[in-house]
């Protein structure tokens, strides 16, 4: 089936995509491939073992306790380079997975000066020109791109004192922090939309798919464009059509 | 020190007039004095330290000065810097500078150190890292300002002089103290020696020439349990790395101790804020679900 996703996505033969298998099930539709799944998680299980690891070495004073779960403050403080590392590396390789359609578009600052009525659930459905991605999603996108960014510069400076001197490091401390805690705010925001704040979303991440009116609710120019049909007339005839609801 | 305190006599039993001795109270904070106008650079107190501390040693680098290796090491926490000074009137001097742990009262590795117990500053003065709890991250390298703690790469640890806190413990002065031959290095109470450092001033000021001769204790990091008599107080940077007016980086202090927990709780909100929503504003939910029918009717799968 032709989709979006496999527009930017030129290798639809990648070994991952191979190996996991995608199944859309009729009122369906594709929304990331095996391989956008596989990086998601694979960043996703190393920035929270880099956010423990840090947190024990952020404030000790407070989060102590996380340290033995790594095996004590040496090990802890050896492997949370590594970790760092390892978030960088696969959340580069979606970067470049998704570097096209995270691109800012005039519809994506109209999106930013509409997030109160986002917010508010004022409206109900996205405005129809909101693509793959929104606003949001773009800014959170770009943000950990800088922060990743940040971090790696600050975080090898912080690696190896002895070539770049204590100024550096006192100065990175502070940098390394600061990307550290808007990123620990973005998680909180990112798990709640993608779970209980919008109900279907989390799928798109598990099985890859998700249903269409998940697609006109909330990206509409996406769902016109994988399938060819109105998003507001789709919205229209389904609330006509409409039967006893669907558990989610 | 404590104990001392605790078996002092407080009453006596059919004894005319007060308890002798009371209200006596003990100075505690410790002292080390280096007069650097008497120190002939003999490196007495670099071996001393070397032999007491058992560290293995390691070959050196001659530099062709009168300085034992470049700077001190992990295993090397003592170290007479030297250091030639052109005068304007043609004259040069050496300056011999006994180079080790400050112990500053207000201790910048022991302000940025995050590992729970790795530094820790006694009630006398000195300031002691433990290295059992140390975790090699070199922040204490970054927070010192006279840049004395020294990262060992092969144990991954930081350790620097401890002013020899097992024999002060024993009512002991430290072996660099003991090795010093021409007596430059003093050790006893930091009242006591200020007061043996003002003398020796006023005798270097009035008699020996040296109108700017003066102490080395910077209170901009709250005075040292290590103070020089230096020849010329005005300028102590020419003595090999002295600052004038050492200071911990402000992301130990006002970073750290400030924006550190109000950051974390600005982060945390976040998460409160989403609660939030979820309970007044509710989640976005999908508009409306698709008909049941088609659904039902959808046996047949795709595959990517």
């Amino acid at each position: 089936m032709a989709t979006s996703s496999q527009r930017f996505q030129g290798q639809p033969d990648h070994l991952i995509n191979r190996l996991g298998l995608t199944v859309v099930y009729v009122g369906e539709l594709l929304r990331h491939r095996a391989y956008t799944r596989f990086l998601h998680w694979a960043y996703g299980i190393f920035f929270f073992l880099a956010l423990l690891s840090g947190f024990g070495i952020y404030m000790p004073w407070i989060f102590r306790w996380f340290t033995p779960l790594f095996g004590g403050g040496a090990m802890t403080r050896m492997l949370h380079p590594w970790f760092g590392l390892g978030f960088v590396f696969f959340f580069g390789l979606q970067a470049l997975n998704w570097a096209l359609p995270m691109k800012w578009g005039p519809g994506d600052t109209r999106w930013m000066k509409r997030l109160n009525d986002y917010v508010t659930n004022r409206d109900t459905v996205e405005p129809p020109d909101v693509g793959f991605f929104n606003g949001g999603q773009k800014l959170m996108f770009w943000e950990i791109v800088c922060g990743s960014i940040a971090y790696v510069i600050t975080g090898v400076i912080m690696w190896f004192p002895e070539i770049f001197g204590g100024v550096a490091v006192a100065v990175s401390y502070v940098i390394h922090d600061v990307s550290a805690l808007v990123m620990l705010a973005g998680i909180f925001i990112h798990i709640y939309l993608s779970t209980i704040g919008e109900p279907g979303t989390m799928q798109a991440m598990t099985r890859g798919t998700v249903s269409e009116a998940w697609a006109w609710t909330h990206h509409p120019a996406w769902f016109k464009e994988v399938t060819g049909r109105d998003p507001a007339q789709a919205l229209a005839e389904a609330r006509r059509t409409r039967t006893p609801a669907i558990p989610q | 020190m404590s104990d001392r305190k605790t078996l002092q006599i407080q009453k006596i039993s059919g004894h005319p007039g007060p308890v002798p001795g009371a209200g006596t109270q003990r100075q505690e904070q410790v002292c080390k004095l280096i007069d650097t106008t008497t120190c002939i650079g003999c490196k007495a107190c670099e071996v001393a330290c070397v032999e007491w501390n058992d560290m293995p040693f390691q070959p050196t680098m001659f530099d062709n000065t009168y300085q034992t290796m470049p700077d001190t090491n992990w295993n090397y926490w003592n170290l007479i810097k030297f250091n030639e000074v052109s005068h304007e009137d043609g004259s040069f001097q050496w300056l011999m500078r006994k180079h080790q742990c400050m112990h500053c009262a207000d201790p910048g590795c022991l302000a940025a150190c995050p590992a729970d117990g790795a530094i820790v500053q006694y009630r006398n003065g000195i300031v002691d890292f433990q290295e059992e709890n140390c975790i090699g991250c070199q922040f204490c390298v970054s927070g010192c300002p006279f840049n004395v703690p020294k990262f060992n790469p092969s144990t991954k640890k930081v350790y620097k002089c401890t002013l020899c806190s097992d024999r002060v413990g024993q009512g002991l002065e430290p072996a660099c103290i003991k090795a010093c031959p021409t007596g430059c290095l003093h050790f006893g109470t930091k009242d006591d020696m200020l007061m043996i450092a003002n003398k020796r001033v006023t005798q270097l000021q009035q008699h020996a020439g040296l109108k700017d001769a003066g102490i080395y204790d910077p209170q901009t990091i709250g005075g040292t349990s290590v103070v020089y008599i230096l020849h010329d107080a005005t300028n102590p940077e020419k003595y090999g790395g002295l600052p004038k007016n050492p200071r911990i980086p402000l992301s130990f202090t006002l970073w750290k101790n400030w924006f550190k927990p109000l950051g974390l709780i600005a982060s945390m909100m976040t998460f409160a804020g989403v609660i939030l929503h979820y309970v007044t504003e509710g989640p976005r939910r999908v508009q409306p679900q698709p008909p049941v029918k088609e659904i039902d009717g959808g046996e047949a799968k795709k595959e990517n």
